[in-house]
């Protein structure tokens, strides 16, 4: 069944995704560890999410209803983009709602909205690799796996500490999955990295360039690497959003003005909106 | 000098063989060392000194004859039968590497703080004033002055580089120590200091050291006992002194004599 004739269904033939599939089944039964797959030419230039859309590509049905974020909203223009390919080419309904989506794609963020059993996260992942700046040896990183020898990975965060007196990393914070495998939660903010733990979501992540395919099953234990005496803190923006007034969002800092003049918003749309809307209603 | 008797060698290879091509770098090799012990592993370059430290730790893998190490416990375990896993973790707790080159065993890019810290953190350490504390008395131990514990290697003259070597191994306190040509490429003074730390950190620590090293001297002050190798094999074995004032076999009669000469 095709929405437009030309198109297989969800745009990948059936042989790629019975081959992503098996990928994705070996990623859930071991997780956190890179399965390699055979990525395809897709008809966005990698860095676009390609990893993120095969792998959506390749779980999405007919009954699915799709949401698309970039940075947490679903309006910029990759966001769209990848919406209206997926409406295009698996007649899919899509939808900016996380509680209303069974499928949501993202770049660089978890929804703020809690998932829930039967939800299913699909990551965009440029670099799959936790240890890649760490270890440039690609065989020596995946003895580091098979080894779980993760020692290297700490010097990392003792030297960020006596450095800076705390670990500097508040992009792609690396996290142990289910207390074995080292890994790399894609650029999200370090903020979102505890929403990941624990999670009634099926988290799935896709690496396109890199060919690496990765996952979080429901409910696993995804805890972010730090010392005892210097636990691991997700940190935001000390402000309300200027437009629903959260102080539990993450926030990104929006300027207003040419005279220096700034604001913190929401950087989950649907989340702010949906306040903004309920507080309308409750006036 | 005698060696602290114990009744079990920490280590025990017997009939190794090793080739290059046509090269025999290893030709029926046997050794032991006892806990405690010093031995020192002298000859020509060439004569496959460093081939026999790497397969005696297990990094490089032997044609022929087998190695035996014994752990805490009083197992003994054949080196090529214990997997990957389990060497790597023999390498960073109860054994130890100190490479000549200091950039062979340090992390440049890491501070020294970081670098001693690497084998705590690999075996679990995850307590950042802990590991800072242990730090700080290793560089202590190794006369660096701790407030250097945030610096780079890089900033560290070479002596200082080898003493930092020396504190990022025995952090773990293991109970042997592989070293190739420890002093080699410093100048003599900054030799004979590094040789007298090595001296008294391994009677405080009741180490066990595989000592390869060109300088009958440094062979002298250190190791209890001495294997003479030429061309992959061991000439002549015997305790230092008696070795050192009484060779037997006229290479180690040269080796002596020329040291003497030089
Ligand atoms: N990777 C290699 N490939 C080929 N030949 C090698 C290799 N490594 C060592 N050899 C040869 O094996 C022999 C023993 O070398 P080895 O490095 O063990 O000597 P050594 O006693 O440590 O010498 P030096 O005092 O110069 O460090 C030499 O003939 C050397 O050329
Ligand atoms: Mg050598
Ligand atoms: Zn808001």
């Amino acid at each position: 069944m095709s929405a437009t004739t030309g198109y297989n269904f969800g745009y990948l033939d059936e042989d790629t995704k019975r081959m992503i599939r098996r990928a994705l089944l070996k990623a859930v039964a071991i997780p956190g560890h890179q399965v390699p797959f055979g990525s395809r030419e897709m008809p966005l230039p990698y860095g676009w999410g390609t990893g993120g859309i095969q792998v959506t590509a390749s779980v999405i049905g007919p009954a699915d209803r799709l949401k698309v974020i970039d940075q947490g909203a679903d309006d910029t223009t990759n966001a769209v983009s990848i919406r209206r390919f997926f409406a295009r080419v698996a007649g899919v309904e899509t939808t900016e709602r996380t509680a209303e989506a069974s499928i949501i794609q993202t770049r660089h963020r978890i929804p703020e909205t809690p998932l829930r059993e039967g939800q299913i996260l699909v990551y965009q992942v440029p670099m799959p690799e936790p240890l890649f700046r760490l270890e440039p040896r690609v065989a020596e990183t995946k003895r580091m796996h098979a080894l779980a020898d993760y020692g290297l990975m700490h010097v990392k965060l003792y030297e960020d500490i006596a450095r800076h007196g705390h670990v500097a990393i508040s992009y792609n914070y690396p996290v142990m999955v289910n207390g074995r495998y080292l890994m790399s939660p894609s650029p999200i903010p370090a903020f979102d990295n505890p929403k990941m733990h624990r999670n009634p979501a099926l988290q799935l992540f896709g690496a396109g360039r890199e060919k690496r395919i990765y996952a979080v099953p429901p409910y696993t234990e995804v805890r972010s690497l730090d010392f005892e005496d210097h636990p691991f803190e997700p940190v935001r923006a000390r402000a309300g959003c200027a437009l629903c007034g959260s102080r539990e969002s993450y926030l990104d800092e929006v300027v207003t003005d040419d005279a220096g003049g700034r604001i913190f918003v929401c950087s989950d749309t649907d989340y702010c909106q949906s306040r903004q809307a309920r507080q309308e209603a409750a006036e | 000098m005698s060696a602290p008797g114990m009744n079990a060698p920490l280590l025990e290879a017997s009939d190794l063989a090793l080739r290059y091509g046509a090269v025999p770098a290893l030709d029926g090799v046997s050794l032991a060392i006892w806990p405690g012990e010093v031995v020192a592993i002298v000859g020509e370059s060439g004569s496959g000194k460093t081939t026999l430290l790497r397969v005696l730790s297990g990094l490089l893998p032997p044609d022929a004859g087998s190695v035996l190490y014994r752990d805490p416990e009083g197992t003994a375990q054949r080196l090529e039968a214990m997997g990957e896993a389990a060497l790597r973790r023999l390498h960073r707790t109860d054994w130890g590497f100190v490479h000549q080159n200091p950039r062979d065993g340090l992390r440049l890019g890491v501070s020294a703080g970081g670098n001693i810290g690497e084998r705590l953190m690999a075996t679990g350490a995850r307590h950042y004033g802990s590991i800072r504390e242990a730090a700080t008395a290793w560089l202590r131990r190794v006369e660096i002055d701790p407030a250097r514990i945030d610096a780079l290697p890089r900033t560290f003259s070479g002596g200082m580089q080898q003493r930092l070597q020396i504190a990022r191994t025995l952090v773990t306190h293991p109970r042997l120590v592989f070293m190739d040509e420890p002093t080699g490429g410093l100048d003599v003074s900054v030799q004979a200091r590094l040789l007298d730390l090595i001296r008294a950190l391994v009677a405080d620590l009741g180490l066990a050291v595989l000592l390869v090293t060109h300088d009958i001297a440094a062979a002298r002050l250190l190791a209890h006992r001495i294997l003479v190798m030429r061309h992959g094999r061991v000439v002549e074995e015997g305790l230092t002194d008696r070795v050192l004032d009484d060779p037997q076999h006229a290479y180690t009669q040269l080796l002596v004599a020329s040291v003497l000469a030089a």
